[in-house]
């Protein structure tokens, strides 16, 4: 069992909490390797590369090479890492993420950080908005999204031990607020963090932590909101969201990446064919980014807590 | 095996090629025809490998990366045992073992990589040969790459990685036929000088005809001699001839893909002896 922490403290990054937790089992599990795009630091992989030089690999700015490598190192039995920000882990390489390793079912763990707006000042090229998207449409690929830098270790510590297939796990640059005291993680498990009646706010990623503080917005002004987790994208786990929109009748979704494809299309399609409910996405509304600190860009983007309460008390409004 | 019969073979192989693309009414003859030389002196005369444990931990590791060539894997496959030979008259079928690109997915004993997409295989490779390396294991890696695939940036990205990486146990093959689907690779998009850029990329290059029994021996045993762990990785750029062995295909790029009448395969196996 999870549980949540009573006060917010200091934000943490979810990249610090990948970079700590991975010389770990890199210790416990000789099959571990990782492989960067000349992105050691940034991805925090570095630790891992003072600690174990010789199974750690920094190919150079060559992604889509390190993404046929990895496959070539998973069909051989090894465990790769393979890292480097989001938009290169994802959208440069599709294609051979798709035949070498989605299609092989390759047990590639793909940890990608600067996911999302939060990347801040380096602007739109490299805030990738349409990554859990693409991962999301390839058959054999798993999507992971944790809330923060306690979650996040819990799903490194997972992905580390055996899988059958690859794994893409989304991080950012900028901290989060942590929410988690401990977190027990399961792949293809979604949590509900707090219980509600009125409505179900189905968050990912930094938004669940936005999400738990909009609900207690809306609780102050009487309005009961569950705030389910939804960490692994893929496999979405559809008995808790449909569990979860039975009982409330209602869904808002809230994502840090494009509204089309990502958590709120997942929930859509769910819900839509199993139990038709009101529900409105939040998201960035099919644009890119652009440069400013991580922050203000959540802000300028919507995608505060203010926002979240105010679409869940139109959604009750019905105001679509 | 002696030269005479690795040349009958190669001249089963290339039979076996045409009649089940014939069958298929569709597929790639052309290059397959035209490595078959030396594809046979590496598969029955230096591949270990044992076709009744495909994935028998010490085999050295055959990647086609030009993945369109594979009814000659296929051919190959069958003729070692790997599965039954009745499986070629399948080739393209739905629900076939042979798919019409190499499939991991579809569990076709022997395919060690899922291909089509070009400039896909020698990452792969880089990191099969990387995987040995770190557990000490004696496998070598053959990549086979077609000369247009030399287009592909990724194949530069990989090369560049496997020398630095040191991967002195990869072997490239080149399929240097000068033929793609649109036309030949020196008026489309030229891969010239081939042997200057895999040597700036740091690769041992070893330049043969692909027809001469003696020059694919010589480079298959230079590269099977050296044994450094931290050696470089060696690159044969085999001069092919797309269609070798019918002469209505040879050397024209229009065999790079398309299935024969049944009257020119009916010539073509008796020309190349096989009935």
């Amino acid at each position: 069992m999870s549980t949540l922490v009573n006060q917010r403290g200091e934000k943490v990054k979810t990249r610090d909490a990948y970079g700590e937790v991975l010389p770990r089992i890199g210790e416990k599990d000789e099959d571990v390797v990782v492989l960067t795009a000349d992105l050691a630091g940034s991805t925090r992989t570095k630790y891992f590369a003072e600690e174990f030089p010789e199974r750690f690999f920094n190919v150079g700015i060559t992604e889509a090479n390190m993404m046929g490598m990895a496959a070539g190192l998973a069909m051989e039995g090894k465990k790769p890492f393979v890292s480097t920000f989001a938009i290169f882990a994802t959208g440069k390489p599709w294609e051979q993420i798709r035949q070498t390793i989605a299609y092989q079912s390759a047990p590639v763990r793909i940890v990608a950080t600067h996911a999302g707006l939060t990347v801040g000042e380096d602007g739109a090229s490299h805030q990738i908005l349409e990554d859990i998207s693409l991962m999301r449409v390839l058959p054999n690929m798993k999507v992971i999204v944790p809330a923060d830098s306690v979650q996040t270790k819990a799903v490194i510590e997972r992905v580390g031990k055996d899988l059958s297939g690859p794994v893409y796990v989304r991080l950012a640059r900028a901290g989060f607020p942590v929410v988690y005291e401990d977190c027990d993680f399961e792949i293809g498990k979604a949590e509900v963090l707090k219980q509600g009646s009125d409505l179900t706010i189905f968050a990912t990623g930094l938004m669940v932590a936005n999400s738990l503080d909009a609900a207690e917005e809306l609780e102050s002004q009487g309005v009961s909101a569950e705030v389910v987790n939804v960490s692994t994208i893929k496999p979405l786990d559809v008995d808790t969201v449909l569990g979860s929109v039975k009982k409330t009748g209602r869904a808002l979704t809230v994502e840090e990446h494009n509204v089309i494809g990502g958590l709120g299309s997942a929930i859509s399609e769910a819900v839509s064919e199993r139990h038709p409910v009101p529900l409105k996405r939040i998201g960035v509304e099919d644009r890119f980014g652009e440069s400013g600190s991580a922050y203000e860009l959540i802000d300028h983007f919507g995608l505060t807590a203010d926002r979240i309460a105010e679409e869940g008390e139109s959604l009750l409004d019905g105001e679509l | 095996m002696d030269t005479n019969t690795l040349k009958k073979k190669a001249n089963k192989l290339r039979a076996d090629v045409l009649q089940a693309v014939t069958n298929a009414n569709s597929g790639h003859p052309g290059g397959a025809l035209g490595m078959a030389d030396v594809w046979s002196v590496l598969h029955y005369k230096y591949l270990n490998d044992r076709p009744d444990q495909p994935r028998w931990e010490d085999r050295d590791r055959f990647i086609l990366s030009n993945g369109h060539t594979c009814p000659l894997l296929y051919a190959v496959l069958a003729d070692k045992g790997y599965f039954d030979r009745e499986e070629l008259d399948h080739l393209r079928e739905l629900g076939a073992l042979l798919q019409g690109h190499p499939s991991t997915a579809k569990g076709t004993p022997g395919v060690e990589f899922s291909s089509g997409s070009l400039g896909h295989g020698l990452s792969f490779s880089a990191g099969v040969a990387l995987a040995g390396k770190l557990d000490g294991q004696k496998y070598k890696t053959y990549c086979s790459v077609s000369d247009a695939e030399c287009q592909e940036g990724q194949t530069w990205e990989a090369a560049g990685v496997a020398s630095h990486k040191k991967l002195g146990n990869l072997c490239a093959i080149v399929d240097y036929n000068d033929s793609q689907i649109d036309g030949k690779v020196s008026d489309i998009q030229d891969v010239a000088p081939i042997r200057d850029k895999w040597e700036s990329f740091g690769w041992s290059v070893i330049e043969i005809d692909g027809h001469d029994y003696d020059q694919i021996d010589g480079a298959l045993r230079q590269f099977n001699r050296s044994d450094d762990p931290d050696g470089i990785p060696t690159v044969i750029i085999s001069h092919n001839v797309i269609g070798k062995g019918v002469s209505f295909m040879e050397d024209d790029y229009k065999w790079h893909h398309g299935a024969l009448t049944p009257e020119q395969l009916e010539q073509a196996l008796s020309e190349l002896g096989v009935s």
